[in-house]
């Protein structure tokens, strides 16, 4: 093993040659090992977009959907209620959801395309519970002035009937509305909207 | 060497004597099924076919509508032209029929189409062959109960589903004659036509078998596409690996 | 590992990136033996240089077992082992999970190319004499991967719960039941059930998930270990260590690392290039990696008209079958022949008196009328005595040199031969049965035993060529 006649140079580069395609080709291999992670076909049809019927929702009242596994919440809200809303931005963190997560149409003091209907999905933005619907205006344990909303049994967030948190909660941000448009005046499709058509 | 050379005929006649028999046995010949996967419309056409024909009997539990979107449909054109009402387009092929009417009406449960194509392969032929051969071999048969029988199976369950496309088939007997020989074969025969031509029901079958071979293996297109890369990437990490061992055993000597 | 003194880590090339590097390495290597290990089996470990194509194997080898195990976790986060949902459970993964078939066929086509990869190691062992003193142990381990191998395919090839998996399973526990008295009994501890089940189902997958590749880890590092120990063999079956220079280290010998390691990256590549061709173009093989029938779930009232084990399977499958009621006369009086060549070779009178009586006995077993074991379970009985004999190599062969190169005729025709019978075995066994098939078979039976109970005679007999003193290029 005579190191004289070695060429340093040649030898360095087709180290570092091969070191680089190898790493590139163990890197293109590892693709489809990270991709088989991804959601598959039948999660994916799982979670197709839901249509929902909104002619039989009575005003005050709520419905959950499933969509992707996770709770969609759709509430009819009598005019009161969006009084109460518009009354209540001086208590909510992000008044006109100008943050992070909000489609365009959601970016509104309503939060929705038509302000009757509210549809949001049901998790909590702080840690993944579903918060519970406290509807009703009345003296609560966790707020004594509460206007009706959600409340969130895990770590104490409150959102307002727009979903918005209120200020000083843990929850960073307003519950999340998913792509949805209106189909016709009382028909609606959750997991899809008019851009992704 | 020379014994070598008397080793290996050894080896050929041990080894490919049997294959010889087994090649003059009674294998049913299989028609060569002239299919092509690159061929989009064919597979469309097929598609359909399976949808209106095969579909209302047998399942393909393991194929998603929208899987067709790999032979150049869209979403909305499988909703409008393939889907049933009320079935989502991310749903698998699964058939209304109740498994235990199919059973009662057939004998025999239908079987199960996804993997058709690749569980019907054998020594004599692709499932390909064998689909495309079996398709075109019903015959009249007043002894089966359905009234019909096939020469690739024999005695099969399902009756000719597409007898109103090709008509109706008699087994015939023809004379063959040869240097030296002469016999009697059996052979299918054309009896009454149906609203396809031979060539047009032949056609109609092939463009069926190739959209039970892509359904039975989906990705197979992506497959060989993909392959091609590969091992062109690592010819060229080849020349790499190659040029660095020479290199470093420029030192042994 | 013998602790030699703590030796400052040294970079050919000097960059800035290399103090703080080197630093890491040395607060660990006072922790940990990073570079001694590193030393041991690489950098320091000296192999023969004379090396040919058939010593690529070993490391590809444990490329194989790489990709099975990595591609083998893959699949199970999707996989579902119960009877109810396996077969559907593959098939999402070849068509719903991303990539998955990709993941599948490399798992299916590995597990092949580990038999092809496994069968030309131990065929170099064989014809370098590798398993001979002081390499006995690495064989031993060597042979114990093997038959963990066999395991671990059979307990997979269970899993996608196709027909060739369920009927498959079947034939193979149902050669327990041959075995005298708890036959019965052993097979349905086996299945856990009466039949092959969801029972039985799981608790393959427990075993091909876990238990068999435990125990696979811990045989490869044993073999490696022993082989680092002694030192590799080469196509010379020359000792290197029995030439050194001034420090110790062989002269015919270089450094693991980079000169093997390099070399061994060309194997790969080139490896690599025809499994993927093989993944990517021919994942069925014709048949052969792939079975048709297994695109059929495994239905329980349904034998499919033809059932053959996997491939690397059908050499002792023909074993098997060539076990007759009418060859078992044949057997006898082989049995008798060889105790008597044992008889008047032998030169120590307790083998000669033990030769004689441990053939009568076998003699009698086979066929002394009510006395005798059916022919079922001697075929049992031949198909393990075939996967097992070969641990018996290194106290068979008594040839006064390691290597081919340098053996006589009579070994080399052997040899020759063995690997012909071992092959046209193999062919028989995926076909169906014959009459010309069972008797090729059965004289197939007759040539593989006689190579490895006739070796000590012949090695011993053959005409070698001198061993020369350094290992040759």
């Amino acid at each position: 093993m005579s190191e004289q006649n070695t060429d340093q140079g040649k030898r360095q580069f087709l180290v570092t040659a091969t070191t680089v395609a190898g790493g590139v080709a163990a890197g293109a291999t590892a693709v489809p090992f990270v991709a088989s992670m991804l959601p598959s076909e039948r999660a994916k049809a799982a979670g197709a977009p839901v249509e929902v019927d909104l002619s039989t929702l009575a005003p005050g009242e709520r419905v959950t959907v499933e969509w992707q596994g996770k709770p969609v919440w759709i509430v009819r809200r009598t005019k009161e209620m969006l009084d109460t809303i518009r009354a209540n931005d001086s208590h909510v963190a992000d008044p006109k959801s100008q943050k992070k997560m909000q489609p365009a149409y959601a970016t509104n003091e309503m939060r929705a395309i038509k302000e009757e209907f509210l549809v949001v999905v049901g998790i909590c933005t702080h840690l993944g519970c579903s918060p519970v619907g406290k509807f009703a205006k009345q003296a609560e344990a966790f707020d004594p002035n509460w206007q009706g909303g959600f409340y969130c049994p895990c770590h104490g967030s409150l959102f307002d009937l727009a979903g918005r948190v209120y200020k000083n909660k843990p929850a960073p941000d307003n519950l999340v509305v998913p792509p949805h448009k209106y189909l016709s005046d009382t028909r609606i499709v959750i997991g899809e909207d008019t851009k992704g058509a | 060497m020379v014994k070598n050379m008397n080793l290996k005929k050894l080896i050929a006649v041990i080894l490919f004597a049997p294959s010889l028999v087994f090649a003059a046995g009674d294998h049913i010949k299989l028609d060569k099924a002239p299919i092509d996967l690159k061929d989009e419309a064919s597979l469309q056409r097929g598609a359909r076919h399976f949808v209106n024909y095969c579909l209302n009997c047998h399942n393909a539990s393991f194929m998603r509508f929208n899987r067709l979107r790999d032979i150049g449909l869209t979403d909305q054109q499988i909703i409008d032209n393939l889907v049933f009402t009320g079935v989502k387009v991310g749903d698998l092929m699964k058939v209304a029929m109740d498994p235990k009417d199919s059973k009662a009406w057939f004998g025999a449960a239908p079987p199960e189409l996804s993997l058709i194509a690749r569980s019907r392969a054998s020594e004599a032929g692709s499932g390909a062959d064998w689909l495309y051969s079996y398709l075109r071999s019903f015959y009249r048969d007043a002894e089966r109960p359905t009234g019909w029988n096939n020469t690739v199976f024999p005695n099969v369950g399902m009756p000719h589903v597409l007898w109103e496309l090709q008509g109706e088939q008699v087994m015939a007997e023809r004379k063959v004659q040869g240097p030296g020989f002469e016999k009697t074969e059996q052979v299918l025969k054309l009896d009454k036509p149906g609203k396809m031509s031979p060539v047009e029901y032949d056609q109609m079958v092939a463009d069926l078998v190739n959209y039970l071979v892509f359904m039975a293996e989906p990705a197979r297109s992506s497959r060989t596409t993909i392959g091609i890369f590969v091992l062109f990437a690592l010819s060229l990490l080849f020349i790499l690996a190659y040029a660095l061992k020479k290199e470093y055993w420029k030192d042994v000597h | 590992m013998a602790s030699a003194p703590k030796e400052p880590v040294q970079f050919s090339g000097a960059g800035p990136l290399n103090a703080p590097i080197s630093g890491v390495l040395t607060w660990v290597d006072q922790r940990f033996p990073l570079m001694s290990l590193w030393r041991d089996h690489l950098s320091q470990y000296y192999a023969p240089k004379n090396f040919n194509f058939w010593y690529f194997f070993g490391s590809l080898a444990m490329l194989v077992l790489v990709i099975q195990i990595v591609t083998g976790i893959f699949l199970v986060m999707h996989y579902k082992p119960s009877a109810a949902e396996a077969f559907a459970s593959v098939e999402y993964i070849m068509r719903d999970v991303p990539a998955g078939w990709f993941i599948r066929y490399m798992h299916s086509t590995g597990a092949s190319a580990f038999f092809i990869v496994i069968y030309l190691h131990m065929f170099r062992g064989l014809m370098y004499g590798s398993y001979r003193q002081p390499r006995e142990l690495i064989w031993i381990f060597g042979m114990l991967i093997y038959l963990c191998l066999m395991a671990e395919a059979f307990f997979g090839y269970l899993l996608p719960w196709g027909q060739m998996s369920f009927w498959g399973a079947q034939v193979i526990i149902n050669l327990f039941d041959a075995l005298p008295l708890i036959g019965p009994d052993l097979s349905t501890w086996i299945r856990g059930d009466f039949v092959i089940s969801d029972a039985t189902l799981n608790r393959f997958f427990a075993f091909h998930v876990i238990a068999i590749p435990l125990v696979l880890l811990g045989l490869v590092a044993a073999h490696i270990m022993a082989l680092h120990e002694v030192g590799s063999n080469n196509p010379d079956g020359v000792e290197i260590k029995q030439h050194k220079d001034a420090k110790g280290i062989p002269l015919d010998g270089i450094p693991f690392h980079p000169y093997y390691t390099v070399k061994d990256i060309v194997g790969v590549v080139v490896f690599l290039f025809l499994f993927f061709g093989v993944v990517f173009f021919m994942p069925e093989m014709g048949g052969y990696f792939l079975e048709f029938n297994n695109f059929i779930p495994a239905d329980a009232l349904k034998t499919p008209p033809h059932i053959a084990p996997v491939w690397y399977f059908t050499p002792y499958y023909s074993i098997l079958r060539a076990i007759t009621e009418d060859f078992m006369l044949v057997l006898a009086i082989g049995v008798a022949a060889y105790s008597l060549l044992i008889w008047l070779t032998a030169r120590n009178q307790l083998v000669k008196m033990a030769a004689l009586a441990i053939g009568f006995v076998v003699i009698v077993l086979m066929k002394g009328g009510p006395l005798a074991i059916e022919a079922k379970v001697w075929g049992v009985a031949m198909m393990g005595a075939a996967t097992l004999i070969f641990f018996l190599l290194p106290w068979l062969d008594r040839s006064p040199v390691k290597s081919i190169r340098y053996k006589g005729p009579r070994f080399k025709a052997a040899l020759t031969i063995f690997v012909i019978v071992f092959l046209v075995l193999g062919y028989y066994g995926t076909q169906t049965v014959t009459p010309a098939g069972t008797v090729i078979s059965q004289i197939g039976t007759l040539i593989y035993f006689s190579f490895f109970l006739l070796m000590p005679w012949y090695s011993a007999m053959d005409k070698t060529k001198p061993v020369p003193d350094r290992v040759t290029m």
